[in-house]
């Protein structure tokens, strides 16, 4: 039971992991960047979104409202201020100028708040919980984060297989100049992964700030666990990147139980594993692949 | 009336020139090829009029509508289609897919899945493949279809025949006709004379970026194809 209670756990953590890295995978499908300000990124949705809990006594849920087309807009303005111009440079400028953008926007939040740790409230929703037996419970936050990435993630796909402008999205990402030969502007194909990519950072920085505490410099932090999701469900696909989330929860969680000192070491070697030994990742038949 | 006017376009490529004072005229309609060695421009000449190569003098007009101006992406709007040299398929997306983005601008027109299907049923038996599995010959079947989903009133064709079996590049030209009837106009580039000259009705041999031949394709001789080939 010990361990039907470390996969369950995993999973919904796996599910806040798929959720964080969801825009990641989608940006890098996309455009062949990686965006490396995407942790810091969600950082600033969770300050964005304490703000507006401070300012309206909002709860985090219905700031979302607020924080999902703000981070689309960010996405708009990221794209057309940074990536654009730095794309056509060189394969390292546009690393270089996110790079830059990442610690900019860490100490432009240190600037405006404090490096003390902050918490988005949700009051008893965070600790409720339903137990099934002594050993295994499912809180209801947990479950929840999983159900919203599993939609998002799903979501996203089906956008990219089945919408006319998920199409020409792939079809961008396959031959960006053949794609203007079809009538499709490439800028506008980017901004609008962009947006997509950043609406979905706002929800995983929301959903972060409500699950743990945040500073202005943990955007780095996650950053890491995001690129092994991403990694290990195969770059570029977005549903790989779903399972490739839930693997690496599942594998911290399970690591606790072998070795409580250190669970995150696991989903570390986990993710070594899955790049000796299926260096494309674990799911790649999928769209962006 | 004319519906595609090139007038006195210079193209470069660096501090390369490929085009000098390149001048061409097509009838609505009309089935022009352009011929020439390998590097005479020809591909250069049909990037120019599709949007992905930038002029440096000269003008292009569509319909009466100067277009030098306009990327390649707001020229497709207007019905300008390039099927271009190496097919360029989207590789990782389906034949389907490959044709549904080629309607992309969601343009009026004969033209529509099933209508591509029936004129090259080679291309209907694939829909459900990706395209990087696809033969050389499947490839330029399905990149022609791809380019007619944009109901094309100019289709720009560039070197269909390219690493194909004559058999092949035979079957294709034969839809020609059928295209030409809804009433499109075709500019096509060649290497291979003999196909050229059958396909169009119209010909203009480019050599080394200048135009060196035009005329009736009835009434050329292949001595003088040759010369303006060659330059010799």
């Amino acid at each position: 039971m010990v361990w039907v209670n470390a996969v369950v756990q995993g999973l919904m953590l796996g599910g806040l992991y798929a959720l964080f890295a969801c825009g990641l995978s989608l940006m890098f499908g996309v455009m062949r960047t990686v965006n490396l300000p995407h942790g810091d990124l969600s950082v600033v949705a969770a300050y964005g979104s304490l703000a507006l809990v401070d300012a309206l006594g909002w709860s985090p849920f219905t700031t979302l409202l607020i924080v999902i087309p703000g981070m689309a807009i960010v996405g708009f303005l990221l794209q057309r201020l940074v990536l654009d111009r730095a794309l056509g440079v060189s394969a390292l400028a546009p690393l270089l100028a996110t790079f830059g953008l990442s610690i900019a926007l860490q100490n432009l939040l240190l600037q405006i708040d404090s490096p003390d740790a902050r918490i988005l409230p949700i009051g008893s929703f965070g600790i409720g919980s339903w137990h099934i037996s002594s050993q295994l419970s499912i809180g209801w936050f947990p479950l929840l984060t999983l159900g919203v990435a599993i939609v998002v993630l799903l979501a996203i796909e089906l956008f990219l297989q089945r919408a006319r402008l998920g199409t020409a999205m792939r079809a961008t990402r396959d031959d960006a100049a053949t794609a203007q030969l079809m009538g499709i502007d490439a800028r506008k194909m980017y901004a609008l992964a962009a947006m997509l990519a950043l609406a979905t950072v706002g929800i995983a920085g929301v959903f972060l700030g409500m699950r743990t505490t945040f500073t202005p410099t943990s955007g780095s932090d996650y950053l890491i666990f995001a690129f092994e999701a991403v990694v290990i469900g195969g770059i570029g696909s977005v549903r790989g990147t779903l399972a490739g989330g839930l693997v690496l929860g599942v594998a911290q969680t399970v690591g606790a139980q072998i070795n409580a000192a250190d669970p995150i070491l696991i989903g570390h070697l986990v993710f070594l594993a899955v790049l000796v030994l299926r260096p494309r990742g674990l799911f790649r038949s999928s769209a962006l692949a | 009336m004319i519906a595609l006017e090139v007038d006195a376009i210079d193209v470069h490529y660096g501090d390369f020139q490929a085009l000098w004072g390149v001048s061409v005229r097509v009838e609505p309609g009309g089935t022009l090829a352009i011929i020439g060695a390998n590097g005479a421009g020809k591909s250069t000449l049909l990037g120019a009029i599709a949007g992905s190569r930038p002029l440096t003098r000269g003008s292009i007009s569509f319909d009466g509508r100067d277009v030098s101006k306009l990327p390649a992406h707001a020229r497709v709007a207007l019905g300008i289609t390039l099927v271009p040299e190496g097919r360029r398929l989207f590789p990782s997306l389906t034949v389907e897919e490959n044709l549904t983005v080629g309607a992309f601008r969601r343009r009026e027109g004969p033209w529509s899945l099933n209508r591509v299907y029936e004129l090259l049923p080679i291309v209907a038996n694939l829909r459900q493949r990706r395209a990087n599995q696809l033969s050389g010959g499947e490839q330029q079947a399905v990149a022609i279809g791809r380019a007619l989903m944009n109901n094309p009133s100019l289709l720009l064709l560039d070197e269909v025949s390219l690493g194909l079996a004559p058999v092949i590049v035979q079957s294709l030209y034969a839809i020609l006709p059928d295209v030409s009837a809804e009433g499109t106009t075709v500019l096509l580039v060649e290497q291979d004379v003999g196909q050229a000259l059958a396909a169009a009705d119209r010909v203009q041999c480019l050599l080394e970026g200048r135009v060196t031949l035009e005329g009736d394709a009835k009434d050329l001789d292949r001595d003088s194809i040759r010369a303006a080939y060659f330059g010799v």
